[in-house]
């Protein structure tokens, strides 16, 4: 095909389809980049910055998972600066609620769990802030626990756009962040 | 050669990382040989010594007592080892970090009591605001991570310690 390009990441030659993710295009090449928000089928945010990679004559980190791939683009995935702040970036999300993994339901499978143990994290430098955040209750079937919540947004996507219902979206900002049901009512009151 | 001094230390935990330190099963034999236990709950020992090699800390920092003994321990402990959640991240002991302790002990001890509705106060040591990990208050020189930590890595590391060495623990532990 003509309109392939291609890329080289960590040295190697590797083809890539226009309007790609570098995220994408690593990916269906075996290689591995850390990555929590990403999800296949689904747009990219670039929510958690667990996917930064050097990209050759670009003095910062960039998202994978947000970068188009362009033709002849030379990109790092593994080096001693990346290990350190995909680190710095576990951990802060580990200090900022409440993640007790022994007692959460999603202990051994869980995405923030594994790739901590994949990237070497056996403790967290920063002080843990033990924020109070909602538990939601309310729904018949199911319950919104936010001690876990690492605003990767997933779920608000998969609902807007899979599902096409739209119930879920962010409030406030920064560390105050918190999902919140249409428009910030009790998931009882909603039409879902 | 002279044995190395080994001690254990329970704090905010529920013991289950002692009981996993004791399911290392015969190498707790070779450990022996090379190692007295002069501290912790499976000695008898009432002050914690002097110049003691390892100490293996259980249990996150919770109590003005957890404060004391830990600070005692770094002082007298050349390398100090944080094992299981409780110690590395103070895991379960922190679920009650987002409550003031003194809205806690009400909920506990007076609207969760049937009798004697009110909170302890003899011989019982003072909340810390915060359940805490032991590196937030002193300098930890190993983190073991799991709830308990696998008596596999358990193995793995008081071997290597007692060979001298720092155990290499990434990708082998996790939270959890
Ligand atoms: S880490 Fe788990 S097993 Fe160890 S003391 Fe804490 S709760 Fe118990
Ligand atoms: S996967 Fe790229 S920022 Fe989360």
């Amino acid at each position: 095909m003509n309109n392939k390009i291609s890329i080289r990441i960590d040295g190697e030659l590797i083809p890539a389809t226009p309007g790609a993710s570098l995220l994408e295009t690593a990916l269906a090449h075996g290689k591995f980049i850390p990555s929590l928000c990403h999800m296949k089928g689904l747009s990219s945010v670039g929510a958690c910055r667990l996917c930064l990679v050097e990209v050759a004559g670009v003095n910062r980190l960039l998202p994978a998972c947000t970068t188009p791939v362009q033709d002849g683009m030379s990109v790092t995935t593994q080096s001693d600066k990346l290990r350190r702040y995909r680190k710095i970036t576990l951990e802060l999300l580990f200090a900022e609620r409440n993640h007790v993994c022994a007692v959460c339901v999603s202990n051994s499978h869980c995405d923030l769990q594994s790739l901590a143990q994949r990237l070497g994290v056996t403790s967290v430098r920063y002080p843990y802030t033990f924020p109070k955040v909602p538990v939601d209750l309310t729904h018949k079937k199911f319950a919104l626990d936010q001690n876990r919540c690492i605003l990767c947004t997933r779920c608000v996507r998969v609902c807007a756009e899979v599902e096409g219902a739209h119930v879920w979206a962010v409030s406030s900002r920064g560390v105050g962040s918190r999902l919140v049901c249409e428009l910030n009512r009790a998931w009882a009151d909603s039409r879902y | 050669m002279s044995k190395a001094k080994v001690a254990t230390v329970w704090l905010d935990g529920c013991s289950g990382c002692h009981m996993s330190l004791l399911d290392i099963d015969e190498l707790l034999i070779d450990v022996l040989r090379k190692a007295d236990i002069v501290y912790g709950p499976l000695v008898d020992a009432q002050e914690f010594p002097d110049n003691v090699d390892v100490t293996l800390v259980e249990g996150a920092v919770s109590s003005q007592d957890d404060l004391r003994l830990v600070q005692k321990i770094r002082q007298r402990t050349k390398l100090l080892v944080s094992l299981g959640d409780c110690a590395v991240t103070s895991n379960v002991p922190s679920m009650r970090n987002p409550l003031q302790p003194k809205v806690l002990l009400q909920r506990a001890y007076v609207e969760g009591a049937d009798v004697n509705h009110r909170p302890p106060t003899d011989g019982v040591p003072a909340l810390l605001r915060h359940a805490v990990p032991v590196h937030e208050v002193v300098k930890v020189d190993l983190h073991v991570p799991g709830c308990p930590p696998k008596a596999d890595a358990i193995a793995f590391v008081v071997t290597e310690l007692l060979e001298s060495r720092k155990p290499d623990l990434a990708g082998k532990v996790k939270f959890g």
